[in-house]
């Protein structure tokens, strides 16, 4: 077995799984935008949005809806025992690990189709204006919050009080994604679109990715056997 | 550790004396008397920041090697961190009220300093909520939280900065000086003694739960 083979096969396994059901994905949807609501309630004065709401509040939407997910996720997987099973099988650990993080990743991708959108619309910004800077700090920035997340989550199926401790955990690491998934964003919802700045956020989102993958894989053997 | 008394009675003495050796510091020239505050506000980030890294390190080798002592280490580490951290984060705003006028500002080494802070304060938590064998993912969280230093401190660097420079501390005056790095030693000095007292605590703590389990078989 690859180790492509097995994350094509884990994948394949939960995307299964979630589509026979798609509780997750309706409920994190739903999560998203509620969130998006309760902001608006909060940001919004005399009908307008206060200036750089939009892009802080798709930002907190998204990792609050994947602090939900990976919850939700690693539940299912702790009520069936089907982790432990995961990890008797004769594949390489990592292979589950990155397996998880597609599963994860896929998930947010599709409530962030819903949520900007929904944020364009209700604050009116123009966050269609460059789609694939966006696009792009959006994919960096998701991947940096899943793969730490994901580790977090996964390491503490085990533990007590894993609702509460995986945001604790989760939100002090996970600052610099969000300093400069927001930052990026603002930066492309100006007047005139800053894509300099956009494209040297998104170097940095691509630098957390690649040193918090690298360590995530290198730690998630040790982190997950007794 | 057969030094640990001298070494205490020795910090005890270091901490008698600086009052004495700040109050003869000279003044700064904007500030005045508040700066003084700076001679225990820098040396408490100095001592969070080494106990951060401690147990960072030590995580790592826990989690790599298995090495219960190295755990001991990290926890060690991780209560030094907060505990100076948070000295640290009450002298700052006490300071900051008088010299710029506001509790807090949103500046690089604040909001690095809070960031860590809270990941070790988390770690902190993770061990004590956590349940059974927290220890291991206490140390995923500890290096985890070691390496994001460096990113926090980009992310918020770039993000904006008004506090002031890293250049100040080779710039002090003579006079500042002597009393700035006494203090640094003295804060370092207790930082030591602290972890190994700490470290001694676990060790007989894992001592007495290795011969509960050995009584039962």
């Amino acid at each position: 077995m690859t180790f492509l083979q097995t994350v094509w096969l884990v994948v394949k396994k939960d995307l299964l799984v979630e589509f026979r059901s798609r509780e997750i994905l309706y409920t994190t949807a739903f999560f998203a935008v509620s969130c998006v609501l309760v902001f608006s309630f909060g940001f919004v004065q005399d009908g307008r949005a206060i200036d750089g709401a939009a892009a802080g509040i798709l930002w907190i939407a998204v990792a609050f809806a994947g602090t939900l997910a990976l919850g939700r996720t690693f539940e299912r997987e702790r009520q069936n025992e089907t982790l432990r099973a995961l990890l008797m099988a004769p594949c390489d650990r990592p292979a589950i690990y990155v397996a998880k993080l597609a599963g994860v990743l896929l998930l947010l991708t599709a409530v962030e189709a819903i949520l900007v959108p929904l944020i364009a619309l209700l604050f009116g910004a123009p966050l269609l204006a460059e789609p694939l800077m966006l696009i792009a700090l959006l994919l960096a920035g998701t991947m940096g919050f899943a793969a730490v997340g994901t580790v977090f989550a996964a390491m503490l199926v085990r533990a007590r009080s894993r609702d509460v401790l995986l945001p604790i955990l989760l939100y002090p690491i996970t600052v610099p994604v969000i300093i400069a998934g927001v930052r990026g964003t603002a930066a492309l919802l100006q007047a005139e679109p800053d894509v300099a700045a956009a494209r040297a956020w998104l170097s940095l989102l691509v630098f957390f990715d690649v040193v918090f993958i690298t360590l995530a894989l290198w730690t998630f053997e040790p982190l997950m056997t007794e | 550790m057969r030094a640990f008394p001298v070494l205490t009675l020795l910090a005890a003495a270091m901490f008698a004396y600086a009052p004495i050796m700040i109050a003869n510091a000279p003044f700064e020239s904007t500030m005045g008397l508040v700066q003084k505050i700076f001679y225990f506000h820098v040396p408490s980030w100095f001592a969070m920041f080494t106990g951060a890294f401690i147990c960072g390190y030590a995580s790592a080798v826990h989690l790599f090697k298995g090495s219960r002592n190295a755990d001991h280490y990290a926890l060690a580490g991780a209560e030094i961190a907060v505990v100076f951290g948070l000295l640290g984060l009450i002298t700052g705003p006490l300071w900051a009220r008088k010299a710029w006028g506001v509790w807090w500002e949103w500046d690089v080494k604040l909001t690095l300093a809070l960031i860590v802070w809270l990941t070790f304060l988390a770690y902190l938590l993770l061990r004590r909520f956590g349940g059974p064998g927290s220890e291991k993912l206490a140390a995923g969280l500890g290096l985890f939280g070691a390496a994001n230093i460096p990113f926090v401190y980009y992310s918020v660097n770039w993000w904006r900065t008004i506090h002031p420079k890293t250049t100040v501390v080779p710039t002090l005056g003579p006079g500042m000086r002597g009393a700035f790095w006494f203090c640094v030693a003295a804060f370092l000095l207790l930082t030591g003694l602290i972890m190994a007292a700490r470290i001694r605590l676990e060790r007989q703590r894992a001592r007495v739960d290795d011969l509960y389990l050995s009584l039962e078989d």
